[in-house]
């Protein structure tokens, strides 16, 4: 077939095959746009079911004080992935050594388990009778009447669980490409270890601190799992309002108002830190 | 996760400069510094040792807790060993069943999701085309999105088609979501690849079908199987999305959290256990496969004689 055409010049070849990317596209192109961008806009249209505007207002007036949780319980979980996160990642990628691999497949195993049980195991971890309320009560740190499930400690510790290896990975990528030779130059230059660390390893590793802490933030805002399975009625995020109000049938155009909401806060915020941050490496 | 496979090609190690000259000649510190020093690396191995068995120790106890022979019917404080739950996995139909569901929904979801995210990575490697910054931003908007958000903005959709949800809209809503992961995955795996070899293969006679068989599927392969690998995982783990536009079907995630009220019994453990280490068994025979396969592509003069 393709002998007929006697076509030594590519150029042209291209230019005759100008299709061809588009009819790889268009399956996958199509599913994207059907089950993902026209939702979207289903969604908002709902939103503005009987009420319009007032859909939203209401909304943010109802669970003002459950929005705010959601993204402190983010922020929290995503600053504590990140103080674990990051020291792991850099052991690993500048540590290693021959133990880089092991190590790396250590962070992922979590993957392997679901998620659901992954949270339920937390839960035989912080009960009563388990044992970090006993090591707990006996530093004194944990009254004899408090418990750790119910408490927003236990939700945001899970919710930092549960994201870390997104944190991880890509922090501990960007580190692997840095080459080790700037450091060995800034040492030869006499600079401390410390001055080298944040002119050089930090300055070069935002790029993953970008993406972990986005990988991290942005499934922990949207979780329900962990709030319910770890939480109490003092520590409803969105995602449960959602859960607990969605019916099979038939739902309020305000839960839809809500997760529109809940995506357009994260989308501004994902903007502006980008500009904050200076990069664009999201993938 | 997405990030870390989106890798640029790999720089040379020894630039221009010439031989890669580590160490060296090097200034000691005083000894002060440098007993400080050897503080701090002890400091921050102690530090990630503690991040690791902060990561492993959930699995740990899922593990320990296949063995436990609970009081009641919540497995959930340790009672003394036993084998019982091993020996009587089924022991609960609807949450064998709902496995079984699980299982044969990530085998159809695997096999969609790879072949449509493997053709759009091709076609955004390979070629240039005007549409090319669109469809890339398409790919990426689901990554950056919360689950829920997702999950409800589909039902949203179906419950105003009025289509009743069940097997089909599992799939639909999980391809949703697996595509990207795919499409990014191979996309970095054969990024930088010399794909004049197969105008070569076309020149030397070789047919659409014979090119593509000889020369495009080996250089894919690795990329293609990680993905798969990756879909799979995704699909079996997922919950938020699954749940939203599930109707009466149950996967095995959303039969643990319908029934958590009533019963948490350690075959749950057992299933997630046995999942877990064939991951493993399967993730460890892929890894070597891939590493081979890489070698053999490397190889100067590499002929795959097969």
């Amino acid at each position: 077939m393709a002998r007929t055409a006697e076509v030594d010049d590519t150029a042209s070849l291209r230019a005759r095959h100008w299709w061809v990317p588009y009819a790889l596209l268009a399956p996958g192109a199509l599913w994207l746009i059907v089950f993902f961008v026209v939702p979207l806009f289903s969604m908002s249209r709902l939103s503005l079911e009987d009420g319009g505007l007032a859909n939203y207002a209401n909304v943010i007036s109802d669970n003002s004080t459950v929005i705010v949780r959601t993204f402190v319980y983010a922020g929290l979980a995503t600053i504590i992935a990140l103080a674990i996160g990051y020291p792991l990642a850099y052991v690993i990628a500048l540590k290693g050594g021959r133990f880089k691999t092991l190590l790396l497949a250590l962070v992922v195993v979590p993957f392997f388990v679901t998620y659901l049980v992954r949270t339920l195991a937390w839960r035989i971890l912080l009960l009563e009778d388990g044992p970090v309320v006993g090591a707990a009560r006996t530093l004194g740190i944990l009254g004899d009447d408090q418990a750790i499930v119910g408490s927003p400690f236990a939700v945001v510790l899970a919710l930092a669980y549960n994201f870390l290896p997104f944190m991880v990975l890509p922090i501990y990528v960007s580190l692997e490409k840095i080459d080790v030779r700037l450091l060995d130059a800034a040492s030869d230059l006499y600079s401390t270890p410390w001055r080298a660390f944040r002119k050089i390893t930090l300055l070069l590793s935002l790029p993953g601190v970008f993406a972990g802490t986005l990988l991290t933030f942005i499934p922990a805002a949207g979780d329900f799992v962990n709030a319910e399975l770890l939480g109490s009625e003092r520590t409803v995020m969105i995602g449960n309002v959602i859960e607990a109000n969605f019916g099979k049938e038939f739902f309020r155009p305000e839960l839809s108002a809500l997760s529109f909401m809940l995506m357009a806060i994260i989308l501004v915020g994902v903007i502006v830190y980008a500009r904050l941050l200076g990069t664009e490496e999201l993938v | 996760m997405t990030a870390v496979v989106d890798r640029p090609e790999a720089v040379p190690a020894a630039g221009p400069e010439g031989p890669d000259e580590p160490g060296g000649p090097r200034p000691s510190a005083p000894p002060s510094r440098q007993w400080a020093n050897k503080l701090g690396g002890f400091a921050l191995w102690a530090w990630a040792i503690a991040g690791l068995i902060f990561i492993l120790a959930p699995i740990l106890v899922t593990i320990l807790f296949s063995f436990n022979n609970p009081v009641g019917r919540y497995n959930y404080t340790w009672n003394e060993f036993s084998l019982d739950a091993w020996t009587d996995p089924f022991r609960y139909p609807d949450l064998a069943d709902a496995l079984s569901l699980s299982l044969r929904v990530a085998a159809v979801v695997t096999v969609i999701s790879t072949v449509l995210g493997t053709l759009m990575g091709l076609a955004l490697v390979k070629y240039r085309f005007r549409a090319k910054g669109i469809v890339g931003g398409i790919l990426i908007l689901p990554l950056t999105m919360p689950e829920v958000v997702l999950g409800f903005s589909l039902l949203t959709l179906f419950v105003t088609v009025n289509w009743t949800r069940g097997f089909v809209t599992i799939i639909i809503a999980q391809v949703m979501f697996s595509i990207s992961y795919v499409a990014v995955t191979v996309r970095a795996r054969i990024r930088g690849f010399d794909w004049r070899l197969e105008e070569a293969a076309a020149d030397l006679g070789a047919g659409p079908w014979r090119t593509f068989v000889r020369i495009t599927l080996p250089i894919i392969a690795p990329g293609v199987v990680a993905a798969a690998l990756l879909t799979f995982a995704l699909s079996l783990d997922d919950f938020i999305i699954t749940y939203l536009n599930s109707g009466l079907s149950e996967t095995f995630p959303i039969n643990v959290w319908i029934t958590k009220r009533s019963r948490i019994p350690p075959q749950i453990n057992v299933f997630t256990t046995t999942l877990l280490l064939v991951s493993i068994l399967i993730a460890v025979a892929v890894l070597y496969w891939s590493h081979r396969q890489g070698r053999k592509l490397a190889a100067p003069g590499g002929r795959s004689n097969d």
